[in-house]
């Protein structure tokens, strides 16, 4: 392939899309720099983002330390270091699992839900309607939305990750016996304060890239129900994809933040 | 003479490779009605739109109460936003919202707290707009001729200086289009509004228009008074007046 045709094809929309989503996400710092955040808005955004992604967040974060602590238990016991289940699993909830499988949860249920109710506001000209009566379409829609994902998604990531530690406390001591008190020390011993901060920041980054992605899918869908449709399915995908590339890159730089084994 | 409230001039837009604006020139003069022809598809509703800054034109000017609005940015549009008041096609009512929060949108954006006057101000153009009554609907379900009125009756709770009429008879029995144009026309007495309506019904240009253009290949072909329209000789705007296609019976 010559790299015209590579850079039309493939570079070119990337790099638009990039753009794109960087004008966004300054445009929305803008407004909520200059004041312009609607109170109102921005709580029913918190109940919509936060409250309503309880169920799939608590049943997601809860089977997977469930069968993470299985799994675990089910190698380690071979060796007789049933004990370290708990910090294995409690780390990579913290570290890697939590933030990373809130945030695919989080990009299928309410990015997926954005992008349709913006997009379809954009191909029944209800955002038109919304520029004529003089009101910027960032303000009133992206703003609400993006301080809602910035407030909740750390909260629902601390939630998963709680519910995944609990959870392998539950399967770990009483369904697969590990001693309790052993669990629990090793836990304490090997998960620290920074571990947490890991995972808020990339609960606060995901939050960011699942706001921004849908906002402007939404934003630029075209060709009515068809367009919506499309618009919705770009979401989830590119978001699912970012969350996955970001988590890596978040990972080695966050590593020299918050070095791990250092204990 | 009287200073035209807004001035078009020479304006072009190009959707893909077609070119749909072709140096349209047109003035508007404060508190008239001027009805604009043409075929569907012809461009009228963009024109409409490049008037608030929906859309910008590749090349032209729009001037509004003297200034260039073509250039603005989108958040210096919002003043002449606010002058201007536009109805569109489909109402565009925000589907979310049932018909009091639609009618009251406009006024709760510009700051206005008081539950009281806001009631009372969306109570007083719903009256206007004869949807008293329907205020807790939800707009899937209201008909087309009234999700027009509901819409209508957003547009105006601000007083606009201007308002813009995108097909506001069109996919409307005889009837309702009937009351929608006696609507535009006691609107426009009641307000001093003046008003651009874009259409192809020419039940609703006679009953409304101060004056009527007619759009034709991206360009006025016509401008007068609708008596003017009716003893027009031009082959063109004849044969969309008396409604001929020019094809080949089959």
């Amino acid at each position: 392939m010559r790299l015209p045709s590579v850079f039309s094809g493939l570079l070119e929309p990337l790099l638009g899309s990039l753009g794109g989503l960087a004008m966004l996400a300054w445009e929305t710092a803008c407004s909520i720099a200059r004041g312009r955040v609607r109170v109102w808005l921005t709580l029913r955004q918190i109940a919509e983002v936060g409250f309503g992604s309880q169920l799939v967040v608590v049943v997601t974060g809860a089977f997977t330390g469930a069968v993470f602590t299985a799994q675990a238990y089910f190698q380690f016991a071979s060796l007789n270091m049933e004990t370290a289940v708990g910090p294995v699993v409690a780390l990579s909830m913290f570290r890697e699992l939590g933030p990373a499988l809130t945030g695919l949860m989080v990009a299928g249920r309410v990015g997926a839900a954005m992008t349709a109710e913006i997009g379809t506001m954009k191909v029944t000209q209800q955002i038109d309607a919304l520029r004529a009566l003089a009101v910027n379409p960032v303000d009133y829609l992206v703003v609400p939305r993006a301080l809602a994902m910035f407030v909740s998604m750390p909260l629902l990531v601390v939630e998963c990750v709680g519910l995944g530690v609990l959870a392998s406390y539950y399967v770990g001591v009483h369904v697969l016996a590990i001693n309790g008190v052993y669990f629990f020390a090793n836990v304490q011993k090997f998960t620290e304060g920074s571990d947490i901060m890991m995972s808020l920041i990339k609960g606060f980054v995901f939050g960011g890239l699942i706001v921004f992605i849908s906002c402007r899918e939404g934003l630029c869908a075209k060709d009515g129900a068809v367009g919506v449709g499309r618009a919705t399915t770009a979401t989830v995908v590119t978001s699912s994809l970012a969350i996955l590339i970001a988590n890596f890159f978040l990972t080695m730089a966050l590593n020299i933040l918050f070095p791990a084994g250092q204990r | 003479m009287t200073e035209p409230l807004i001035h078009v001039r020479d304006l072009v837009q190009r959707i893909g490779s077609q070119e749909i604006l072709r140096g349209l020139t047109l003035d508007l003069f404060p508190g008239e009605t001027l009805v604009l022809l043409g075929k569907s598809g012809g461009g009228k509703s963009v024109f409409l739109r490049h008037l608030i800054g929906l859309m910008r034109p590749v090349s032209g000017s729009i001037v509004f109460e003297g200034q260039e609005i073509t250039a603005l940015k989108e958040r210096d549009l919002e003043p002449v936003r606010r002058k201007i008041g536009m109805l569109f096609q489909d109402g565009a009512l925000f589907d979310s919202m049932n018909v009091f929060d639609n009618v009251a949108f406009p006024l709760r954006e510009r700051g206005e707290k008081q539950t009281s006057a806001v009631r009372e101000k969306v109570a007083q153009a719903l009256a206007m707009v004869n949807m008293g009554g329907h205020d807790r609907k939800m707009p899937v379900n209201l008909s087309g001729g009234m999700r027009k009125r509901v819409a209508l009756a957003r547009a105006i709770i601000s007083p606009p200086d201007v308002i813009l009429y995108d097909e506001p008879t069109a996919g409307l029995d005889p009837i309702v289009s009937d009351s929608i144009n006696r609507l535009i026309r006691h609107l426009q007495r009641r307000l001093s509004v003046t008003s651009l309506v874009v259409t192809h019904d020419l039940v609703s240009c006679n009953h409304i228009a101060d004056r009527v253009a007619l759009l034709d290949d991206g360009r006025i072909r016509f401008l007068g008074t609708p008596a003017d329209l009716r003893e027009t000789r031009d082959p063109v705007v004849r044969d969309f007046v008396d409604g001929r296609s020019g094809e080949t019976v089959y």
